[in-house]
């Protein structure tokens, strides 16, 4: 077990709108992690500051470490909220593409994972319903053998059936000692592979905690307690 | 708070609910495997990482089940080898006994809350089995 993210004040601010509020967490390796809040709480923002689309304005952020640049990427796969690959490619084209990026994609298991859900390789990208594209974009970012895999709502777009199928690859998928940091509105849905939650609100972390101590002291569903802790 | 009903575990599928601790659900169903005689004294368990897929859990959480059980004196570990059911058949048969009054403590609380007092639960339990093996 060792210390994959830690960011020590970290802060963020968009001219006067401050994102990111002094946030200070570790995240250590071999866990699922649920990056949960409402919206405009920060929680892409933390993400892209992870993967270095952002830069902070003040504090500091180690992944493993180093500061966030070439490698950190090496060791985090990143699934965006949204789409940045070239709709006129076929699925063959951007796993050639993502083997050529990344010396941790195992081709193999990707396309194991096409088969199994029936996506022709050589279908083109923009012929695709929006929840095949997030399963393209999903099976890439999880055949790579990273450290850390952070994925922006990977569950959004597709239908409950699929949503056992994603749940079931993110838990398949991932090393012993790596780690997954998910950020989703459906908690209730996911919940169950989770063992640890981040709540952030307005920026600022508000909890972070072990979803089984949760449910214990609580007496509630994670998603029960974000309800009650979110309340509009 | 909470309704009875969909909470307990079957023996061959994962009903997992979200408003208990998922490791103590694991337990649960594992416990009511070992008593039903799903796994046998001495059987070996499934690994963490296997059992944590099947049930579609975090491997932390079935680990953090498979200890408890280890505490429990239900479990143990060679090492190397993985994790196998004792062959305490004493502590097994003193767990299904356990879970026999758990059950029938949970049912006379419900029985109370209808209203029925210890004579008449017993009556009426009497009749319902006279029908059932009719």
């Amino acid at each position: 077990m060792s210390t994959l993210v830690t960011c020590k004040e970290l802060t963020k601010a968009y001219g006067k709108m401050t994102a990111l509020n002094r946030v200070s967490l570790e995240i250590e390796s071999g866990h699922i992690i649920g990056l949960l809040g409402p919206n405009g709480s920060g929680k892409t923002t933390f993400i892209k500051l992870l993967n270095g689309l952002l830069t902070p304005t003040s504090g500091e952020l180690y992944i493993k470490k180093l500061p966030v640049g070439i490698e950190s990427k090496k060791i985090i796969s990143y699934l965006p909220d949204q789409t940045y690959l070239n709709m006129n490619n076929t699925v063959k084209e951007v796993m050639d593409y993502f083997g050529a990026f990344y010396a941790d994609f195992e081709p193999e298991r990707a396309y194991k994972m096409l088969e199994s859900l029936q996506i022709d390789p050589k279908a083109r990208l923009k012929t695709m319903s929006k929840g095949t594209k997030e399963k393209v974009q999903l099976i890439l970012v999880m055949s790579r053998r990273a450290e850390l895999y952070v994925l922006d709502e990977p569950i959004a777009g597709v239908d409950p059936a699929t949503r056992d199928y994603i749940l079931h690859t993110i838990l398949t998928n991932y090393e012993p000692d790596a780690s997954v940091l998910i950020s989703t509105h459906l908690i209730s849905d996911i919940e169950n592979i989770l063992d640890q939650v981040i709540f952030l609100k307005e920026g600022q972390v508000c909890l972070q905690a072990s979803v089984d101590d949760i449910r214990m002291q609580h007496q509630k569903s994670i998603d029960a307690l974000f309800r009650e802790v979110f309340k509009c | 708070m909470e309704s009875t009903q969909n909470k307990k575990p079957t023996a061959d599928k994962w009903h997992l609910t979200s408003d208990r601790p998922v490791f103590i659900q694991i337990m649960e169903k594992l416990k009511l495997d070992i008593v039903t005689g799903k796994y046998l004294p001495g059987d070996k368990l499934p690994s963490v990482r296997d059992l944590a897929n099947e049930a579609s859990v975090n491997p932390n959480t079935m680990q953090r089940a498979f200890s408890e059980l280890e505490r429990e004196g239900l479990v143990y570990t060679q090492r190397t080898n993985g994790r196998f059911i004792t062959e305490d058949t004493d502590l097994i048969d003193l767990l299904k006994q356990k879970m026999a009054f758990d059950s029938i403590s949970q049912f006379l609380k419900s029985m109370r809350q209808l209203g029925f007092s210890g004579e008449e639960t017993l009556q009426l339990l009497k009749e319902a089995l006279k029908e059932e093996t009719a």
